[in-house]
């Protein structure tokens, strides 16, 4: 009797992806009847089912992969760790926002429900099996990134990120639709498995050119050179918990489609789209080093911070082995925490209802928050991958992994790069450490803390016990071989 | 204890230590006395079971010891300890000279003295960590962890062009570092682990040496420093407080010495048998270019920091002629000019709390006010010079002889290292101490104090010891020399053999 459960698919993988649907619409019309007096509770509400679900995605089996609504949707290890880290982040981007907004006197409870629906669409993205369901979850997420990148509405330049951030990304999306309909007409089917039965190592010139434009809208999603101009002005037109957020989940999704896409659908023509990442990986580290250089405001530093990680991330992509997926999955991981414990302290520099955003304002921090200075001084000396700290155990995974592939150039110019990127990591801590002090800031509200406490013990104490991450990682990277 | 043997507990009692100075609270003034007196503490309880672990050593053997091993990476990138003959006395050497930094400091650091402290004992760890460390990503973990608080010791109470210095000093030595982090990535693949027993024994493919070879060689040229990558080292040495350059010319100098005679040398001895002359060459220019250089400075700190890296040039040259009195000669030099080049920035220190210049102009005539300073460096003096009877003699002379017996136009252009250095040694000395005490400023100087006493007068004892007995430090670097110089030698002769077939194969 094999028609009798095909009536319904298989639900089961779907429900960290449903709770949160059910959940949104709830919250939606709590809202909608109590009005603004409902902010803290949807607040609230979106947290809990952030973390149930987080907690749903946590316990789901490790090592089983699991396709459902006719293949179009997968629930395998890679998208279980990289689901977690979505959700990790968005509940973060929700923890940081509440002090901010109720200061800037836009604490609406919109909010935390576009965030729940941005993390719907990313969940999607990274369990999307054919390129239909790709493209719907990117939507879904954009659609409501737009929205919150503009969400201080009076202000001018919020409004300018978010309609900047739209019509390009709207730009990228069409570059998407455009790749994926060559590819699907030259191989004759939308789903990844498909694909890959299809595609050779002769693949056409049709093939080649989807591939390039898929390419180049995954890059602008990850904010990768060459599509990546949109990000500094975005990162500092936004309000700061928005621009933390769009730091922290997005790019983790971002990256697992990217992963999903070359490794899940395309893996038999590995050369032909590899060169393509080892170009947009050297040219993210090159600009993101180079170009912070001469950054002042904090935002704008760490838009070209996240396009140089990007580059590192993809050092693992370019790779194309196990090794290297592993490498990206536990770059994402730490890159995470780095990103979320720094945008913590930024969202700390503050006095009576004034943000401060500036480079220049961190002067002496350590003498006026010792602890706060000197946790952005390890999210620093992380980001630019000094042992012990987190960040050159992401470094050394993608690199090892890249040495192994033979691409040993990428490599070189990769250290390289990470070396000049140093210099603008330290200048914040020079100025932390070694000029004079300012005024002190308020002390840091309860959800920053509690935000920079975890992301600090990540980036801290991950030398000493490392095998946890590194071993999730691992399964997450043997799960699409 | 724990599970865990006596290496990781002089990894553990200095950050037990720092720790403890973050908690401490109160006043000020309390504050920062109980801060000195912790870390001293602290610094002494290291010392006192580095002995111990030296107790617990063979020195006989030339095997790794004390060897401790834990899960971390993964199964073949371990938390893996072990000392042998050369890591033994140079982590002896750490402990031995870190309260006396910590005494250098006692007055002269005023300002943040709790972040100080805790700097410097963070600093501590990492530097035993480099020479313990029997795992190459665990030794590269310590070797860089060391720039964070070296970067912070000179950025913060340094002198006038501190900053400057201190980002010279990490993004140079971060660039060669991060050459050598792909080669062990490249060893890995290679051999399958990074576990530094197993990788001694293992034959890399010759092409693989040389690229392996040369970019070990990036990192530890810049660390050691070798000419022309040694530009950082006196901009360091000059604005770092006088404790950080103890510690930067006393350890991390040596940590570019211990990484060929550890990794270079043993594990890639084709690759280092054919660089051989480049080194050679890069040595005879450091030794006779830097030792004009330290000649013409006006900056006593600056002086001391050419000819550190002049001596440094000695140190690459005994250990690339590839025998056993260059290879020991080398080491013993890199003890000697521990003791006596911190020994001489803490002399400096000394002058330098009192008139706050390190100008060689600002004195003279120092021998009339303070005669016990004038004799401790004397001392020092001497044994920088390489006067026969001082610790700096043993280890030039045995250096010197290797040079001979590998290359004697090497040899050659080497002693004129002896007679610079004697020409700017003496020079400084008689600037600084003879002469007419005529600067009115100078006229109230105080000679040493007690704590100063206590400082100069154990390093004082050691330059002279050594010089006069130096087998306990020869015996030790002995057997695992001999190992060393044993592979060496197989390696070479299966590669001669190796080309001398080829011809035949075809």
């Amino acid at each position: 009797m094999p028609t009798v459960h095909s009536v319904l698919p298989t639900l089961a993988p779907l429900i960290p992806e449903i709770i949160l649907s059910v959940g949104v619409m709830v919250l939606i019309l709590y809202g909608a009847f109590r009005g603004e007096r409902s902010t803290e509770g949807v607040n609230v509400g979106a947290l809990i089912l952030l973390v149930l679900a987080f907690f749903v995605v946590i316990g789901q089996a490790p090592g089983t992969k699991v396709t459902t609504l006719s293949g179009a949707f997968i629930q395998d290890g890679f998208a279980k760790v990289m689901k977690a880290l979505v959700l990790l982040g968005s509940a973060a981007a929700i923890l940081l926002s509440r002090d901010y907004f109720q200061r800037a006197r836009i604490d609406r409870f919109e909010y935390p429900i576009l965030i729940v629906l941005c993390t719907i669409g990313m969940m999607v993205m990274v369990s999307a099996n054919d390129l239909i369901a790709l493209y719907l979850g990117l939507e879904l997420q954009s659609l409501a990134a737009y929205v919150i990148a503009s969400f201080h509405r009076d202000d001018l330049k919020s409004t300018e990120a978010g309609l900047k951030y739209f019509v390009l990304g709207a730009l990228s999306s069409g570059m998407l639709l455009y790749g994926a309909s060559l590819i699907y007409g030259f191989t004759g089917t939308v789903s990844f498995p498909g694909i890959v039965s299809v595609l050779n190592e002769n693949a056409g010139f049709g093939i080649v050119l989807g591939i390039v434009f898929v390419a180049a809208a995954m890059a602008f999603k990850m904010s990768a050179v060459p599509f990546h101009m949109w990000t500094p002005d975005v990162y500092e037109g936004s309000p700061t918990p928005v621009t933390a957020f769009f730091a922290s989940a997005p790019k983790m999704a971002a990256v697992a489609m990217t992963v999903r896409v070359f490794i899940g659908a395309l893996p038999d023509v590995t050369a032909i789209w590899q060169q393509i990442i080892v170009f947009i990986a050297i040219a993210s580290m090159a600009l993101g080093s180079f170009a912070a250089i001469g950054q002042r405001n904090i935002k704008r530093l760490m838009a070209y911070s996240s396009i140089g990680n990007i580059g590192y991330a993809l050092i693992g992509l370019a790779a194309g082995s196990e090794e290297g997926i592993r490498g990206v999955v536990i770059y994402m991981i730490i890159y995470l925490a780095m990103t979320l414990g720094a945008f913590a302290i930024i969202l700390s520099m503050r006095r009576r209802d004034e943000m401060f955003e500036s480079i220049e304002d961190l002067s002496g921090l350590s003498r006026t928050h010792p602890w706060m200075a000197f946790c952005l001084a390890m999210m620093m000396f992380s980001l630019a991958g000094i042992p012990p700290l987190a960040g050159f155990f992401a470094k050394f995974y993608v690199f090892a992994a890249a040495i192994k592939a033979g691409l040993v150039v990428l490599a070189v110019i990769g250290v390289v790069t990470s070396v000049v990127g140093a210099y603008y990591y330290l200048r914040v801590v020079r100025i932390m450490y070694f000029d004079e002090p300012k005024a002190p800031y308020e002390a840091m509200p309860a959800g920053s803390l509690i935000v920079l406490t975890l992301s600090s013990i990540v980036v801290i104490l991950f030398w000493l016990l490392p095998s946890p991450l590194v071993g999730a990682a691992g399964a997450a990277a043997k799960s699409l071989f | 204890m724990f599970g865990l043997g006596i290496l990781s507990g002089l990894l553990i009692v200095p950050l037990c230590g720092a720790a403890f100075i973050l908690t401490l609270n109160g006043d000020e003034e309390s504050v920062k006395r109980n801060a000195r007196w912790a870390a001293l503490a602290t610094t002494i309880v290291t010392f006192l079971l580095s002995l111990v672990a030296w107790n617990r050593y063979d020195p006989s053997s030339p095997s790794f010891q004390l060897v401790e091993s834990h899960a971390w990476l993964t199964e073949s990138i371990r938390f893996k300890l072990g000392v042998d003959g050369f890591s033994m006395p140079l982590m002896l050497l750490t402990t031995f000279l870190m309260p006396f930094c910590i005494g250098a400091s006692w007055h002269s650091i005023d300002t943040r003295v709790k972040e100080y402290f805790v700097a410097f004992l963070v600093l501590e760890t990492t530097m035993i960590g480099v020479f313990c460390a029997l795992d190459l990503v665990l030794f590269y973990l310590f070797f860089e962890a060391g720039l964070i608080p070296m970067f912070l010791i000179i950025g913060i109470w340094g002198g006038k062009r501190r900053i400057y210095a201190s980002f010279k000093f990490f993004l140079y030595t971060l660039l060669g570092s991060v050459l050598m982090l792909l080669a062990i990535m490249a060893m890995y693949w290679q051999a399958g682990t990074t576990d530094i027993p197993t990788l001694l024994q293992t034959r890399f493919p010759a092409h693989l040496q040389t690229w392996l070879w040369l970019a070990f060689f990036a990192s530890f040229a810049v660390k050691m420093p070798m000419w022309p990558v040694h530009t950082w080292l006196p901009d360091a040495h000059v604005e770092a407080p006088t404790a950080g350059s103890v510690i930067l010319a006393g350890i991390l100098l040596k940590m570019g010495g211990y990484g060929f005679i550890r990794i270079s040398l043993p594990m890639l001895p084709d690759a280092s048998h054919n660089f051989a002359p480049l080194v050679f060459a890069l040595s005879i220019v450091a030794i006779i270019f830097t030792s004009l250089t330290a000649m013409m400075q006006t900056d006593i700190k600056k002086l001391i920091a050419y000819s550190s890296v002049a001596h440094m040039g000695f140190v690459t040259l005994g250990l690339f002629t590839l025998n056993e009195q260059g290879i020991q000669g080398a080491l013993f030099l890199m003890i000697s000019h521990g003791i006596v080049s911190g020994a001489l920035f803490l002399c400096v220190g000394v002058v330098y709390d009192r008139m706050h210049t390190r100008e060689i102009a600002a004195y003279g005539g120092l021998v009339k006010r303070m005669p016990l300073y004038a004799a401790a460096m004397m001392v020092f003096t001497m044994a920088n010079v390489g006067l026969p009877g001082t610790s700096g003699f043993v280890g030039e002379f045995l250096a010197m002889m290797g040079a001979f017996k590998a290359n004697p136009t090497v040899a050659f252009f080497s002693v004129f290292g002896i007679i610079l250095s004697a020409g700017y040694a003496l020079w400084l000395y008689a600037r600084v101490i003879y002469g007419k005490l005529e600067k009115p400023n100078l006229q109230g100087i105080l000679d040493l104090d007690t704590r100063e006493k206590i400082i100069l007068a154990p390093l004082v004892a050691l330059t002279i010891y050594y010089g006069v007995h130096p087998a306990p430090i020869l015996d030790v670097f002995a057997p695992s020399t001999e190992q060393l110089m044993a592979g060496i030698r197989t390696a070479l002769s299966n590669t001669q053999t190796a080309a001398a077939a080829l011809p035949l194969a075809r």
